[in-house]
């Protein structure tokens, strides 16, 4: 009996083999030719990252700390983040399905940032207005 | 009787069986939600920070007249501005700007090595792995560089009401601010160096099974793409931890 992971498994064998070239796919020495490197949108996500890395840089040396810096700053990474998971980690390419399987649990972790921030500035108030 | 007969057609859904929902293999698909878990620890680690940070005194002097003290969290441009082979000269997050570039440069041979997978190219696999392993490990050395200082601390130290002078930091007691400041770094810095770590061996195994032809003999290079998603992660972490730890 054929089971259905079984068949993943194959499918998925196939699939690299064939993308990759059709003959002597199993073979130790390549025959076939190999195709020419693919590196555009990869030098390009790249230059992007050192570019927001840079304007990071730029506003933590001209710009006085504040909440507004703050908000550029995790602006920024945001950014930063979105090129690293949608472009190297090729998450943008992937099915619907799995995009939102992962994206949608970190929603609960800004969950827990707005919860915990808030929690230690009502600590800090507590601790400095009505103790002292 | 007739019921038994009838033939039933197969359900041939998207969710049916027989088939890759997500069209991805089990080993990516198990790579994938391990680091979602691991982004939910590293979350959780981060939010800490920000607790820990909104519950102390904030520093709202000018960055010219910062001290160390254990009154108020200490502004990070003023903990982290030493750089190898410039000892007691001010040069403000120059040690972690190269950190950052570094990581980021081993991610991008990283997927270098991963795109030259997908074309069976075995000596681009090797080459792109070898510098990744390069980066990954120049990476470590530098953060072995900043735990040592962070640890040894500067010249001046911290001046106690008693007149003493605290150096460097520990598990209690730090020359930058308040014990949870170090506690803090130690744990998030730790924690992510841990997996750069990790993931260095890994890139060692994968290079040596490349060499050896055990992915070109399997057909396909799907382990080092999977071990590419943790490298980007552990980068993604940083990009974070550069964030919250070194900028804000």
């Amino acid at each position: 009996m054929q089971y259905p992971w079984n068949t993943g498994y194959c499918l998925i064998k196939i699939k690299h083999t064939m993308a990759a070239h059709s003959d002597h796919s199993n073979d130790f020495h390549q025959t076939g030719e190999i195709p020419k490197a693919q590196t555009k949108v990869i030098w390009k996500t790249f230059f992007i990252l050192v570019a927001l890395t840079a304007v990071e840089f730029l506003f933590a040396f001209t710009m006085d700390a504040g909440t507004l810096r703050n908000a550029i700053f995790i602006v920024l990474t945001i950014f930063k983040a979105f090129y690293i998971v949608a472009e190297f980690m090729h998450l943008k390419h992937e099915t619907k399905a799995l995009v939102w399987s992962i994206i949608i649990p970190l929603a609960l972790i800004m969950w827990l940032m707005v919860a915990l921030i808030s929690e230690g500035s009502y600590y800090f108030d507590s601790i400095t207005n009505y103790f002292n | 009787m007739s019921t038994s007969t009838t033939l039933e057609e197969p359900k041939t859904g998207t969710w049916d069986g027989g088939n890759e929902p997500l069209k991805a293999s089990y080993g990516k698909l198990m790579m994938w939600f391990f680091l979602l878990s691991d982004a939910f620890t590293f979350g959780a680690f981060l939010i800490v920070y920000g607790l820990s940070r909104h519950s102390h005194l904030p520093y709202t002097g000018s960055p010219e007249d910062f001290q160390f003290s254990t009154e108020w969290w200490p502004i990070p441009e003023k903990v982290f501005n030493a750089f190898p082979g410039f000892h007691g000269v001010d040069l403000p997050l120059a040690f972690v700007a190269l950190m950052t570039m570094i990581l980021i440069l081993s991610s991008v041979t990283m997927v270098l090595a991963v795109e030259a997978g997908h074309r069976m190219d075995k000596n681009d696999v090797q080459k792109w792995l070898l510098w990744t392993i390069l980066f990954g490990g120049t990476f470590l050395g530098c953060q072995a560089w900043e735990w040592t200082h962070f640890i040894v601390g500067t010249d001046e130290g911290m001046l106690m009401a008693d007149g003493s002078r605290v150096f460097g930091a520990n598990m209690t007691m730090n020359q930058y601010g308040p014990p949870l400041f170090a506690n803090l770094f130690f744990f998030i810095t730790g924690f992510h160096g841990f997996h750069v770590t990790i993931g260095w061996v890994l890139l060692v195994i994968a290079f040596i099974s490349t060499v050896n032809g055990v992915y070109h003999k399997r057909g396909h290079y799907e382990m080092v793409e999977k071990i590419g998603l943790y490298w980007h992660f552990v980068d993604l972490v940083w990009v974070f931890v550069f964030t919250f730890f070194y900028l804000i």
